[in-house]
């Protein structure tokens, strides 16, 4: 293989590596694309051909015949990663890093996740339900076990979207714990209200990144993949509804 | 709404919008700025609804505010946009009417159902719209500061 051909495939794999890894953590599209460009360019590619989707990324430069494909297997929320890789491409643009580096700093940002600790989500969590209860509802009353039913309802979805992996069962049954706890610490006398409860503790819960990228998706002219974010937006919501609903019927 | 409310409103969305942030693990220094947009996309809500602007016009302001703010914060940190609209956006989803209409729709009472959904759709319309409209002010600023340079 020619020195030429192999800085080619290392500006390929370089880019779709990036683009990969800002998809799977919630990215828009448009953004993808950029960074996916101007990475190519920098790397001294003279052109460069771009087809992403949401589900997959098709690449080729140079107008040479062989075009990569990078599949996008799973998605999940973990914008720290978008903001390093957003990091990484202005460092290799003024030529702080050169492209092996690069491509490098990539895979080992793929492999390890720097999450937030678990305690600190845990708290996160609580104090999504608690305040934003308070300020839809102004029932002061029930912040406490609202709180507290909003990270027992937070730990049922991470667990379950952790370990079982089918997509929507995580929100359904994060749901439903959240609807029987409710009504279960309104039985003990704990919160004055159901509803209350309820609407605060599933705030966390909301798909918050797929609503906006959906959006965002459309108006940059992404038709297709606006169209599957919303869709995902959609069912998710559904699914965190109908969990609600069964409590409610059947309580 | 008394004054004492109006705090703990202002506080309770400085609070979750941060809180979301972390959830979705978002850089620590976008933190602050991400909460502070949050405020400002509830502030231009709440004084709508205030001035007799209706719930509507609210969300669509409030969401309007949060888009181009948030693209403000990005030029100024050189981080993505994302980072900051999303978890300020989360203050404005419609929580409680989305929970009336599953209740009611559960209970069986489709009347009100409907109302509570006509208003979800309503909202969320709004707050899309919002979005495309700060949209096209990004762009439009876009365009402009490249012809000025």
């Amino acid at each position: 293989m020619s020195a030429s051909t192999e800085h080619d495939q290392l500006i390929l794999h370089t880019a779709l590596t990036a683009g990969r890894i800002m998809i799977e953590n919630g990215s828009e599209i448009e953004r993808v694309e950029d960074t996916m460009t101007r990475i190519a360019t920098n790397a001294g590619a003279r052109t460069s051909q771009l087809f992403v989707m949401i589900t997959g990324i098709l690449m080729a430069i140079n107008g040479e015949v062989g075009a990569q494909i990078q599949p996008v297997k799973r998605r999940t929320f973990d914008l720290e990663k978008i903001a390093v890789v957003n990091e990484l491409s202005r460092e290799f643009a003024v030529q702080q890093i050169t492209l092996q580096q690069f491509a490098d700093r990539l895979d080992h940002l793929d492999s390890v996740s720097k999450y937030f600790p678990f305690w600190l989500q845990l708290l996160a969590a609580a104090l999504v339900s608690g305040p934003l209860e308070v300020v839809f509802r102004h029932n002061l009353h029930d912040f406490w076990i609202t709180c507290l039913v909003g990270m027992v309802g937070w730990v049922v979805y991470y667990l379950i979207s952790k370990y079982v992996e089918i997509r929507f069962l995580a929100e359904f049954a994060s749901a439903a714990v959240i609807g029987l706890l409710a009504v279960w610490s309104h039985h003990l006398g704990l919160g004055n209200s159901v509803d209350d409860i309820i609407i605060g503790s599933v705030m966390p819960l909301v798909p918050g990144v797929p609503i906006t990228n959906s959006v965002r998706d459309i108006l940059a002219g992404n038709l297709v993949s606006g169209l599957a974010r919303g869709v995902e937006a959609l069912v998710s919501a559904a699914a965190i509804g109908f969990g609600i609903a069964m409590v409610l019927q059947f309580l | 709404m008394t004054i004492t409310e109006f705090i703990i409103d202002v506080v309770g969305n400085y609070v979750a919008t941060i809180a979301f942030g972390i959830l979705l693990n978002i850089p620590r220094r976008a933190l602050n700025l991400s909460g502070w947009i949050g405020v400002l996309g509830y502030l231009l809500y709440q004084f709508t609804i205030v001035l007799g602007g209706g719930y509507v016009v609210g969300n669509l302001l409030g969401a309007v505010a949060i888009g181009v703010a948030s693209l403000q914060a990005a030029r100024w940190k050189k981080m993505p946009m994302i980072l900051f609209n999303i978890p300020a956006l989360v203050p404005l989803v419609p929580g409680g009417q989305a929970y009336e209409m599953i209740k009611n729709f559960a209970l069986g009472q489709n009347d009100t159902a409907l109302t509570f959904l006509l208003q979800v759709v309503m909202i969320s319309g709004a707050i899309a719209f919002g979005f495309l409209l700060s949209e096209l002010v990004n762009r439009l600023r876009q365009r402009a500061w490249r012809q000025h340079r």
